[in-house]
């Protein structure tokens, strides 16, 4: 109540997420939506499942377009997660933002989500949203090393020989890239039910006070 | 902050109406121009001649990256003979039954650029070059791979033999197809790199590359040209059928 007082006193802000966060989260949107949409396409010429893609949400038009694509692309993907992983480990990103992390906290928080009972205290993450983030960065680590192994089979074999080669690379790749897909469909959706989480991923800061507490 | 709600306790539970309307507003407008974005990667951003410029531009880039990462020494993985992909898959800008029917009584293989022994060879006398075989994977630009046998002789063996300017850039390729391509140096003579004569132990079927094709473990399929025609080497840039319409010319596995 107190702080609420001030806040509407001064107007003050609350820095949610840094700036280095900011850029490297909106970078990856791109490069991520470009490797997607092309991968979708490079996928279609040689469907390793029995279904295609949409034409329409695929990038390059054709097969040779979709993979200049995929492969500009992925310079722009791994370097942003590079700068992104460097900060956030070196700033400490990491440790204040997805630690402590246990599995009962996930397990027990997952079970309150699902009976509607979430804090939403922005900058914050729940013990479900630490683990979704560390995961997601797992996945694209895993995501980019498959890519690579698909990419030179036979400079990275040892890679390859770890994903049971060539075809098990591309199965890889196939499911980290729908884990990513799944990630950013649930991502989306809780930015939906939560719009004032939006804001602060663009300005870095949300006005005092913060709402909807509801513990 | 004058229209805060009376009972402040409510405020603590859920965003002011007026904050609600706002986010949705921008939440709408991002979602918008999300959608703009979308729209303009179907058509504009692709046709657009700067995007296409910076696309080829990271493609020659790759090239150069490739060139680096290739380790000459290193070796495609092979494979026993029950690995073996069958059947084969035919693969090309043509159907099957079009592939060219080359004679192999008047068969010659042209040989030009910076070459210091230009005379054509006949079959027969490739034939009597020194054989090996490989068993290794075949992948294709597409994505798919199989394994196949090929025979013939080491290209890196070819080419000191007809006294070929091996430290030149380029060995380039037309094809009794039309297909053309051009590969590096460094790949040419590769150890596994192959003047292949022979699939599965039988002479080179039509379809395919009879009478030779240059078999490439350490590139894509694509790269492997059939129907070899004639050969050159040269310092300047060749193309290829499918790399001057976007495919990476170094394509190296």
């Amino acid at each position: 109540m107190a702080d609420q007082t001030d806040a509407a006193a001064t107007g003050g802000k609350r820095a949610i997420h840094p700036l280095a966060v900011r850029i490297t989260h909106w970078v990856n949107v791109c490069a991520m939506w470009f490797m997607i949409a092309s991968g979708w396409r490079i996928y279609n010429a040689s469907p390793l499942f029995d279904f295609r893609f949409p034409r329409d949400l695929t990038l390059g038009g054709w097969l040779g377009g979709a993979l200049q694509w995929h492969f500009a692309a992925m310079w722009l993907l791994v370097l942003n997660g590079l700068v992104y992983l460097s900060y956030g480990i070196l700033s400490r990103h990491f440790k204040s933002s997805f630690l402590p992390l246990t599995p009962q906290s996930v397990w027990r928080e997952f079970r309150n989500a699902l009976r509607g009972r979430v804090a939403h205290e922005l900058g914050v993450y729940n013990a479900v949203q630490r683990a979704a983030y560390i995961g997601v960065i797992g996945v694209i680590v895993a995501l980019v090393l498959s890519g690579l192994t698909i990419w030179k089979p036979v400079q990275f074999q040892e890679l390859a020989a770890l994903m049971g080669g060539y075809e098990g690379a591309r199965v890889v790749h196939f499911v980290a890239m729908t884990l990513v897909v799944l990630f950013i469909v649930v991502h989306v959706a809780m930015v939906a039910l939560v719009p004032r989480t939006l804001l602060p991923m663009l300005t870095g800061s949300a006005k005092r006070p913060e709402h909807g507490q509801g513990k | 902050m004058k229209n805060l709600p009376r009972k402040p306790d409510r405020s603590l539970m859920a965003p002011s109406r007026e904050v609600v309307a706002l986010e949705r507003r921008l939440f709408l407008k991002q979602g918008l121009s999300l959608g703009a974005l979308t729209l303009l990667s179907g058509c504009d951003i692709t046709d657009a001649d700067a995007v296409q410029k910076v696309l080829w531009s990271m493609s020659r880039w790759n090239d150069r990256v490739q060139a680096a990462m290739f380790d000459p020494g290193k070796l495609a993985p092979t494979y026993p003979e029950s690995a073996i992909t069958k059947p084969f898959p035919f693969n090309a800008f043509y159907p099957a039954a079009k592939a060219p029917r080359v004679d192999p009584a008047t068969y010659k293989l042209e040989l030009g650029g910076l070459i210091r022994e230009k005379a054509p060879w006949t079959l027969e006398q490739l034939y009597g070059l020194p054989q090996s075989s490989q068993i290794t994977r075949h992948i294709c630009v597409e994505g798919w791979s199989a394994i196949g046998k090929w025979s013939g002789v080491t290209f890196r063996t070819f080419l000191e033999r007809v006294g070929a300017d091996l430290t030149a850039k380029y060995v380039g390729f037309k094809c009794a197809d039309d297909y053309y391509s051009s590969i590096d140096m460094a790949t040419a003579l590769h150890p596994q790199t192959q003047l292949t004569f022979r699939f599965a132990d039988q002479v080179l079927p039509a379809a395919f590359g009879f009478p030779m094709k240059l078999r490439i473990p350490t590139k894509l399929g694509f790269k492997n040209p059939k129907h070899i025609a004639a050969i050159f080497v040269t310092n300047d840039y060749p193309g290829g059928y499918w790399e001057d319409q976007g495919y990476n010319w170094f394509s190296g596995s």
